[in-house]
């Protein structure tokens, strides 16, 4: 039985400043749990604006959102900020980690905040997602020192520990080269086929081959969806 | 759990970032250090002060005072009968009236009586001129019961010669002012002739000087005996014209001053009122001390505030990567918060204890000596509750400083930041 996992009733907003501007025009779509969705779209069509819609980061839209059952729309920020612990993995172009930090402790600060699980057991999932990747040899370096492929397998890790119902993730191969972006691509199918839902903004159209569903984004509207004909299921 | 994590991240930060952090903490540390370094010198210099001038004044005197107050003249005694004249004395002169307290015997048992009081002594001044060979200094003399004039003045440590039970052994001794016996040339053991301004005299043999390290008084007093100046002054052996009083608590000298002054009869001056410099000097450098501290600790503050607000900026992604991970605003403020909170008690304790050391060494350092100082060092008061407030106002500076750097931080949108 396929199971929504995300789901999104007439979205739309309006960015303000400079002046009115409507960014997404009733926007509805539907994630089907374990599906690899990508958005595609020229720069400016409103993909990343539906993408920080649906990570429940920015709340200021009309419509509604619900993910896992949760309908999100109208909730606290401190709700929201519990539910993304909990049910959202982030995956960014730039990789963000918090560079004082070492790359097991950023893996495991989201999963610390959840607060399930022992340290000892954090630590654990920590390694199991870095072997994962196959960096679990960095585990220990500070961040700040690792190249920008191996950031981005750590952003990844790290969107993983807590076993989101959906990854989120916004240009994850806009600022590799070509040899990582593909070390990427590689990781997001593995993920895809391990059964991880997947919603990813990029303008990168192999990428977007490799999913399960592509969105095509134009002016503020979804203006095509298609199954892409490579996925390998 | 969650507070740990929030800890965890703080610390990690503030260590990352060791050496602004140390500053921003040496910005507080100088601040409380200074505090406590100035409150407890400042105080100590007033209590010094204050410990000296008292030396020489009583916490209470009761004296006859001339009256310039004559309501009733004999012209108005005269013209009494006829209310339509009015009578106006020009200019009248003071009354010649015997200054001693009439009832002092009764008066003096009566004080010793009351728990407040600690020390009553007696005393009969007179002006005289000291005669020492052709020498004639204008002076003062204090006929007094030595023993309770030690103990209310503290004269036993003021003796630069002999001692004050010097005077009850001797047959009419005299203690000198010290400089009033450099200026005669007289040491332990010599003679001076003292005459009054009735023209009466007699001769003393100066048993010991003293010295207050006030030159109004080490140049002009000297001390006697109560029954040496009534002999001079050719009086009754209950003649006496003051009664000073010490307490044990000077803080309640003005209202056992009015209290006395009513029941008695008699003008009861305190402290205060005949030397409301001491206070005032006490008033301007407490001002002056609380002032300088209070800038110092606001600085430290305003420092801590420029630190947190560029950390802050520095920081933007990394608080748009914790809100996108599900930290709320609560706990961005509460990291933020904590380091500036780490960094205020880390100052303010080391500020108290750099503050005490500075205390501490100064209270070492020798005053340098004359003859008229009584202090060995400098003057150093050691409170807990300076350094409480310290401490109590360093930590609140820093709490102030850093909740709006905090605050912004809780309130920055991702959004924007991840955008770029």
């Amino acid at each position: 039985m396929e199971q929504t996992i995300l789901e999104t009733a007439h979205l739309n907003k309006y960015f303000s400043l400079p002046e009115r501007f409507q960014v997404l025009k009733d926007i509805s779509l539907s994630v089907k749990k374990g599906e690899f969705i990508t958005i595609i779209g020229k720069s400016g069509c409103g993909k990343s604006s539906l993408l920080y819609l649906l990570s429940t980061l920015d709340t200021d839209y009309e419509g509604t959102i619900t993910i896992n059952g949760t309908m999100v729309s109208g909730l606290k920020e401190h709700d929201l900020a519990r539910f993304r612990n909990e049910h959202i993995g982030f995956v960014f172009q730039f990789h963000f980690l918090l560079p004082e930090f070492t790359v097991l402790q950023n893996i495991m600060i989201p999963a610390l905040k959840l607060g399930r699980l022992s340290r000892e057991d954090i630590e654990h999932n920590a390694m199991e997602k870095l072997t994962l990747m196959g960096i679990q040899d960095i585990a220990l370096k500070p961040s700040g020192k690792l190249s920008g492929g191996q950031q981005q397998r750590v952003a990844i890790a790290r969107a993983l520990i807590n076993n989101p119902g959906i990854i989120m993730a916004d240009e994850p191969t806009g600022n590799l080269d070509s040899a990582n972006t593909q070390i990427i691509f590689n990781i997001f199918q593995e993920l895809s086929r391990q059964g991880n839902t997947i919603l990813a903004v990029t303008h990168d159209r192999d990428f977007a081959g490799r999913s399960d569903r592509i969105i095509e984004m134009m002016d503020g509207r979804i203006s095509d969806t298609k199954i892409a004909t490579t996925s390998p299921r | 759990m969650k507070t740990s994590v929030n800890l965890l991240i703080a610390g990690t930060q503030l260590w990352a970032r060791k050496r602004q952090s140390f500053i921003a903490m040496l910005g507080v540390l100088f601040g409380i250090s200074m505090f406590i370094f100035m409150v407890s010198f400042m105080k100590g210099v007033n209590t010094y002060i204050q410990d000296t001038m008292l030396s020489a004044i009583p916490d209470i005197r009761i004296y006859n005072d001339i009256r310039t107050d004559y309501t009733s003249t004999i012209a108005g005694d005269w013209f009494r009968h006829d209310p339509a004249k009015m009578i106006v004395v020009h200019h009248p002169r003071p009354e010649k009236v015997r200054l001693n307290l009439k009832n002092a015997e009764a008066i003096i048992s009566d004080l010793r009586l009351r728990p407040e009081v600690n020390i009553v002594s007696p005393l009969l001044s007179t002006q005289v001129f000291f005669n020492y060979g052709s020498a004639q200094l204008n002076g003062v003399l204090d006929g007094v019961n030595i023993l309770e004039e030690a103990r209310i003045f503290g004269l036993r440590d003021r003796m630069i010669t002999g001692k004050p039970e010097d005077l009850l052994t001797a047959d009419k001794g005299i203690l000198l002012g010290q400089g009033l016996a450099d200026k005669l040339n007289v040491r332990r053991g010599n003679l001076v002739t003292l005459a009054t301004p009735e023209g009466t005299s007699m001769r003393f043999r100066v048993v010991g000087t003293f010295a207050f390290g006030l030159s109004t008084v080490d140049n002009i007093k000297a001390y006697v005996n109560l029954s040496g100046v009534q002999q001079l002054l050719a009086k009754n052996h209950d003649y006496i014209t003051d009664i000073r009083i010490k307490l044990r608590d000077i803080n309640t000298a003005r209202s056992l001053a009015l209290l006395f002054g009513k029941k008695y009869g008699y003008k009861s001056e305190d402290w205060e009122s005949t030397n409301p410099s001491i206070k005032t000097g006490n008033m301007i450098r407490d001002t002056l001390t609380w002032v300088v501290s209070l800038t110092l600790l606001t600085v430290a503050g305003f420092g801590i505030y420029n630190i947190m607000n560029m950390v802050i900026a520095s920081k933007m992604k990394d608080i748009a990567i914790l809100k996108a991970q599900g930290f709320d605003g609560r706990d961005i403020r509460a990291i933020f918060l904590s380091q500036s909170l780490v960094i205020g008690v880390l100052g303010a304790g080391l500020g108290l204890l750099l503050g005490f050391l500075l205390s501490f060494g100064l209270s070492k350092v020798p005053f340098p000596q004359t003859e008229f100082t009584f202090m060995k060092y400098f003057p150093v008061v050691f409170e807990s509750k300076y350094y409480f407030f310290g401490a109590g106002f360093g930590v609140l500076t820093t709490f102030v400083a850093g909740v709006l750097p905090a605050r912004k931080a809780a309130r920055l949108d991702p959004v924007a930041i991840l955008r770029g």
